[in-house]
């Protein structure tokens, strides 16, 4: 087997310090890159350099390396997670890029994720809307028999879909009105298409829709760039389902605040 | 240093319920004043920290990831084994518990694995009361497959994210009791000490990885389960954080570590393909039940697979064990694939790969059939080295991925320092010296949701307490610690970096502590860690100050403590003067090249105690009883 031909890149890195000092872009020199190595490996090689030469090397978030954990997260030419659909960060390879070619590498941009440093920002909001609801209450100890409640196969295989959502936060880089609704729609769909999610469906999407709000993401005008952003591939469907789930618990709850109007 | 193992008296079967009655309880009302601490927010860290926050314990719990919902229990992929027996094939608990004895090559505590056998069960229906969606049948109830060479089919699963639905399971519990104020969640944090006062285990020392803050945490027991050490050799297919600093310091103050030299390494991953190589990618074993395992039967036969004509192939796992041929164990395949690579007939630019090859497969079965059954490996073996394996054979090579040693811990999860409580892949337990697929995410959830809350209680009770606060010496002692090393690692100003010390590192234990180990190349590592060690610490690299997010700074803490384990790691090999499991000595094998144990010698495990950077730990043995599984060899054939 031949050895691969190595390509050269000019990156445009945002550097920025902290969450209250100003960024830029800085442009950095990439040659020697193979084409088998991953836009993170790439990334390593670059810091290599620049902690040998005395420079303060990037920071970016970065884990598993396998498209699972969602702990990475760049914008690359403007495009969450790059060009390979439904891929993470950490599974882009440079062999999808032109050699030669100039690479912009930018943090994710949301008023709801403030940058922490350089490439990683504050992503706890996330968090936040899963405690505003996004669980079934089931303490330790108290379940019946895992073989006790049925589920459809299809409804099963649904919240699977659903429930693949890595809370990596691209669907919000990549809407313009920064909009956490596929992470929240997600999460809300997983849940209250299980029977075990049933109690307490109208409470958490109630909840995890005003938290939402809370933490000023913006709202959803359906522009569906979060689903081609996705690593997982989440359909929007998942954001008509709690649409719909939310405007049902808001009916309920006006329903329910009404004073009694029986005929007794 | 004495070993306790505390196991209960009485037959096997009723050693876990007898135990829980005669353990002490805590009132409701008095768990409120007691605080726990948990670091790590994995399967083990998150459930025990969600479990002991209902219970009504005041929980700290700590994770240097920026979320409770990435640690890398979220990447295991094939499933979890319970003894729930639903396909009525012949399973039950004491099945699951034989298996688990002699896959681990009888090197674990047959009382530990009895419950972890028995809580499996549990386990699968507190998952699926919280939303675990879990495969199912067209009937609705919950499929199974058979895993890793299993009589049965016990294992249940969510697709290829098996890990990953039970992680977000315990992180959704977990952040309920956030919001509901039981749990307070300190993320972004790492731990760099435990706090002793009178010998008790009464807080840690953390890093806060943001702003570099070194701060004290009191509480009155403190729980760790902050994962394995595979990172020690740099290349593995743990996630790129993944650490020992957490158990190794905890280490250094009294706690014995277990038989670190056993590690798991599992054949089927995706080859290095170069130098700046970051990790490896586990591809699921399932592979081997329809592709070919060869290399060319010449040493540096460089043409393409599709040039080399079949007699020039040496299929080399069915020449070498016809009876099992590609599905020989993990370790034997994996060792099978070093030999061959060692004598120049490895695939790949660089020569540490073999081939897996479907060719057959699809002549017989047709591609249809096998995109249906490994579609999504193929996609993914695709994306990453560009090579559809439709038309040509996948390369494959072993990787590190599962450490089966860890801290000593007592039938309560306690190690050596009371209060210090081990769970999960941190802790030795349940494993032996081999560990069955589909039992990592067993352990982790039985440790947390099902042992920890019952024996914590028992200690608490027990412990006679006096409050502590962080202005005591212990603590601006151990902060002070923390914060001398920092600055020693900063100001250093060497010229290599971090990676270069820890890829180094990495090279020599897998050559001399990997897939086979003799005593000459053990004695070699063992010369040589030292003085990577002492060049560490004179030449290296660290950028940055600590008042701030610096990565390569928490690089460097890492590194500075796999350069000090991995020689306890070493010595623990070089001591196992026996193979067992994935310990595999070159000079201990049948004549079939299995591995040989000497039971009269070696059945116990090897606890250490700390005595000192470069100085020799010393062992204390906990004899291992066998009387309910019969010592005998392990057979493949």
């Amino acid at each position: 087997m031949a050895l691969s031909p190595t390509m050269r890149f000019t990156l445009r890195i945002w550097r920025q310090k902290s969450a209250d000092t100003p960024g830029k872009l800085v442009q950095y020199d990439a040659p020697d890159v193979n084409p088998d190595m991953s836009f993170l490996e790439m990334l390593d090689v670059v810091n290599e350099r620049l902690t040998e030469r005395g420079e303060e090397p990037v920071a970016f978030a970065h884990d598993c390396r396998e498209g699972i954990c969602g702990t990475c997260s760049l914008m690359i030419n403007g495009v969450a997670h790059g060009p390979v659909r439904g891929a993470a960060t950490c599974q882009v390879h440079m062999r999808s890029f032109t050699d030669g070619q100039t690479i912009d590498i930018e943090p994710w941009r949301a008023q709801a994720f403030p940058i922490i440093k350089d490439l990683m920002v504050d992503r706890a909001a996330l968090d936040r809307i899963i405690q505003a609801g996004g669980f079934i209450s089931a303490p330790t100890g108290s379940a019946p028999d895992a073989n006790a409640i049925p589920i459809p196969k299809q409804d099963v295989d649904d919240a699977m879909d659903a429930a693949a959502c890595i809370g990596c936060g691209a669907c919000v880089a990549a809407c313009p009105n920064a909009s956490a609704s596929l992470f929240t729609a997600a999460k809300v769909s997983h849940l209250g298409l299980l029977p075990q999610g049933q109690p307490e469906r109208n409470r958490r999407v109630t909840r995890m829709v005003e938290q939402m709000d809370l933490e000023g993401f913006g709202g959803c005008t359906l522009f569906g760039e979060c689903q081609e952003a996705c690593p997982k591939l989440i359909s929007i469907d998942v954001i008509a389902r709690m649409n719909r789930d939310y405007f049902k618990a808001t009916m309920s709850a006006r329903e329910e605040s009404k004073p009694s109007a029986g005929s007794g | 240093m004495e070993l306790r193992s505390r196991i209960p008296s009485g037959p096997i079967e009723s050693k876990w319920d007898t135990h829980r009655f005669e353990m002490k309880l805590v009132n409701p009302a008095n768990k409120r004043k007691f605080t726990v601490i948990v670091v790590g927010t994995g399967l083990a860290g998150g459930s025990a920290a969600a479990t002991l926050s209902e219970l009504g314990y005041n929980v700290l719990c700590f994770s240097f990831h920026d979320s409770p919902r990435r640690a890398h229990s979220i990447a295991a992929q094939g499933g979890i084994n319970a003894a729930k027996n639903y396909q009525n094939d012949g399973d039950s608990v004491y099945r699951l518990f034989y298996d688990t004895v002699k896959g681990g090559d009888f090197r674990s505590r047959e009382a530990n694995v009895y419950r972890l056998a028995q809580i499996s069960v549990n386990i699968i229906d507190q998952c699926v009361a919280q939303g675990v969606p879990f495969a199912r049948e067209y009937g609705g109830l919950l499929a199974n497959r058979s895993f890793g060479g299993a009589q049965v089919s016990r294992t249940f699963y969510a697709r290829g994210q098996t890990g990953q639905q039970l992680l977000l399971g315990a992180y959704q519990a977990l952040e309920k009791e956030i919001a509901r104020g039981g749990v307070k969640m300190v993320t972004h944090t790492e731990m760099l000490d435990v706090v002793l006062v009178d010998g008790k285990a009464r807080g840690i020392i953390t890093r806060d990885l943001r702003t570099g803050a070194v701060e004290a945490y009191a509480a009155d027991a403190v729980v760790l389960a902050t994962g394995g050490y595979g990172n020690a050799f740099y290349l593995s297919t743990n996630a790129k954080n993944s650490n020992a600093t957490a158990i190794w310091r905890a280490h250094k103050r009294g706690a014995a570590f277990a038989n670190p030299c056993f590690t798991q390494i599992h054949p089927t991953c995706i080859p290095v393909s170069g130098d700046y190589q970051s990790k490896l990618t586990l591809m699921s074993e399932s592979l081997r039940n329809d592709g070919r395992v060869w290399v060319p039967k010449k040493a540096g036969d460089k043409r393409p697979p599709g040039e080399i004509p079949e007699a020039e192939r040496d299929y080399y796992l069915e020449r070498k064990y016809p009876s099992f041929g590609n599905l020989s164990p993990r370790d034997i395949s994996s060792r099978a694939a070093k030999e061959v690579c060692d004598e120049g007939r490895g695939v790949g630019e660089t020569g540490r790969g073999v081939y897996l090859d479907f060719a057959d497969a699809i002549r017989r079965l047709g591609e249809d059939k096998i995109r249906e059954r490994y579609g999504n490996l193929f996609e993914m073996y695709e994306r990453i080295t560009n090579e559809n394996p439709y038309r040509v054979p996948m390369r494959i090579y072993p990787a590190v991925h599962y450490t089966m040693g860890g801290l000593w811990v007592d039938y309560n999860l306690m190690s050596t320092v009371p209060g210090l409580h081990v769970l999960g892949e941190a802790n030795f337990s349940d494993h032996g010296a081999n560990r069955l697929g589909a039992s990592a995410l067993m352990q982790g959830l039985a440790d947390g949701y099902f042992i920890i809350p019952y024996t914590i209680g028992d200690y608490l009770a027990n412990a006679k307490l006096e409050k502590v606060s962080t202005d005591r010496p212990e603590f601006v002692a151990a902060k002070a610690g923390i914060e001398s090393m920092t600055k020693r690692l900063l100001g250093i100003n060497g010229k290599r970096t971090v990676d270069a010390f820890h890829r180094e590192l990495g090279a020599l234990l897998w050559e001399d502590c990997g897939m086979a180990r003799n005593a000459a190349g053990l004695q070699r590592a063992l010369a040589r860690i030292p003085e990577i060690r002492e060049e560490f610490w004179q030449n290296v690299n660290v950028p940055g100050s600590d008042r701030e997010l610096n990565q390569a700074l928490e690089k460097a803490g890492r590194v500075a403590d796999f350069l000090e384990f991995a020689e306890l790691m070493c010595t623990d090999a070089l001591h196992r003067d026996e193979s067992c499991g994935g310990h595999f000595r070159e000079e201990h094998q049948t004549p079939d090249g299995e591995a040989l144990r000497d039971d009269e010698r070696f059945a116990y495990v090897a606890a250490w105690e700390y005595c000192g950077v470069g100085n020799a730990p010393r062992l204390v043995k906990e004899p291992l009883l066998f009387e309910n599984v019969p010592l005998s060899q392990r057979s493949y054939k």
